[in-house]
């Protein structure tokens, strides 16, 4: 029986006086991966940034409409952001580790929310570094800065760092894009491992990458989601002839 | 936008076209050599045929390259599957055309039993299907296609009514037998190529509106 974690309904957002997401409908299944995809601007990474609250940072952005996560609104009076934001973690285009050791990359979270140390901290780094697939190439320099890894492997850790405060839907923001296709490779398949367990909504460019790795795909424009379906129908046969003409190369 | 990739796509519409009109008039001359007793036409026949094969392998290979390097989906992709099985349909009803003209040959030996009629019906039938149903797939038409495989019952009608007629010959004097016989494996071969036109037609709906409506098909689970 299919569940959704994340239902958005009539979802509307203004930045000022222009309208970048109008009357949005979707549903995020549980421990499926979700992609967004449509041409730069289409409000894909809006939507995704919704779903914990980053838009709030940005001035004058207006919203209506309901963001359920697991039936409660997180739009309602008194809700908790940093809680949220640790639930629904974020992975960004760039790998963006702090600057400090591996291990303080992964305990950080853990520090914020008051546990200094001890064997349950390092339990939970290192089970954190070995979901992400990190803890072998790491495991002997958890004292080195995090800036000195790969860039796939600083990827990996901000992966790991989300996981350490034990999040249910992770979102990512173009997490390959900065990447090499084998460093991509080592991220979809990461991302393949971590579905079994969390849920995933990725923003691509990417086409390829979406058919691929996505159970479900939403294509946006100008601010309306336009088709949301099964990725294998929508790369096969798409309803809406603006999906079929987007992800065959014909729009543009 | 216009994309390269169209023009590769033209490319293999065009290539389908060129095999689909060798295909009719190999049918076409096939039957002529037949029923107005004309010997003359049988070689180009064979040339026809090698041309056809050679494109059918044209067209393959042109679908695996786009495959491997343009990564095709959605409309492109049921495009591009539907010319690989074309393809292999326009063939198989080329080499349906070869065999009516290996008999055409042996048969100009005899005398007719009787004036053509129904062959050359089923030629008509079978030619318009051949050109119809490549049409509707090239200019994506399915309305076109279901109505092309309607006419599927004529031939099958009509090849019912030769075997019954070339029955009653072979019944009545077995002399007319390899004559008979023949003439029952002609309307045989006429039929088969209405059913690799049908086949066609049902790729042409695949294409447009993603269905596959084959074995009298359930709709498929995306179908509307």
């Amino acid at each position: 029986m299919s569940e959704n974690v994340i239902t958005v309904s009539k979802l509307d957002l203004w930045y000022g006086a222009f309208q970048a997401l109008i009357g949005v409908n979707m549903g995020v299944e549980k421990q499926k991966i979700t992609a967004l995809i449509g041409p730069s601007g289409c409000g894909k990474s809006t939507l995704l940034r919704t779903l914990n609250r980053m838009n709030d940072l940005i001035p004058g952005v207006k919203i209506t409409g309901e963001v359920l996560l697991e039936g409660q609104n997180i739009y309602a009076p008194g809700v908790d952001v940093c809680a949220l934001r640790a639930n629904v973690g974020m992975v960004f285009q760039r790998p963006n580790p702090f600057p400090l050791s591996v291990w303080d990359n992964v305990a950080f979270g853990l520090k914020v929310a008051g546990q200094r140390g001890g064997p349950q901290v390092e339990e939970i780094v290192e089970r954190s570094l070995r979901g992400a697939w990190l803890w072998d190439n790491v495991k002997d320099k958890l004292d080195h800065s995090a800036l000195e890894l790969p860039l796939d492997q600083q990827q990996r850790l901000c992966v790991a760092r989300l996981l350490a405060v034990e999040p249910n839907v992770i979102l990512m923001d173009e997490p390959c894009s900065a990447l090499d296709p084998i460093a991509t490779a080592k991220i979809e398949e990461l991302m393949l491992e971590l579905v079994k367990k969390y849920t995933i909504v990725i923003v691509t460019h990417n086409m390829q990458q979406a058919a691929r790795i996505s159970d479900y795909s939403g294509y946006m424009l100008l601010g309306e989601m336009i088709e949301f379906d099964e990725t294998s129908r929508i790369f096969t046969s798409p309803k809406d002839k603006r999906t079929d003409d987007y992800i065959s190369g014909r729009y543009g | 936008m216009e994309r390269h990739f169209d023009e590769e796509l033209n490319d293999l519409k065009h290539r389908l076209m060129k095999m689909c009109a060798l295909a009719e008039t190999m049918i076409g001359d096939a039957i002529k050599a037949l029923v107005q007793r004309d010997a003359a036409v049988l070689p180009a026949i064979l040339q026809h045929e090698a041309e056809v094969n050679r494109l059918q392998v044209e067209i393959d290979e042109a679908c695996f390259r786009m495959i491997a390097l343009r990564q095709p989906t959605a409309s492109d992709l049921r495009f591009i599957l539907g010319a690989a099985k074309t393809n292999t349909d326009l063939e198989r009803l080329a080499d349906q055309a070869v065999n009516i003209a290996n008999k055409a040959e042996r048969l100009l030996q005899y005398t007719p039993l009787k004036q053509f009629v129904i062959i050359p019906q089923m030629t008509e039938i079978a030619r318009g299907m051949v050109r119809d149903s490549l049409h509707a797939y090239v200019n994506r038409q399915p309305e076109k296609a279901r109505e092309v495989i309607q006419r599927d019952v004529q031939l099958n009608t009509l090849k019912k009514a030769i075997n019954a007629e070339m029955l009653e010959f072979m019944k009545s004097d077995a002399a007319t037998v390899p004559y008979a016989l023949d003439i029952v494996l002609v309307a045989h071969n006429l039929e088969r190529i209405g059913d690799h036109a049908k086949n066609i037609a049902e790729n042409a709906i695949f294409v447009v509106e993603g269905k596959d409506i084959r074995h009298g098909g359930e709709p498929n689970r995306w179908a509307d």
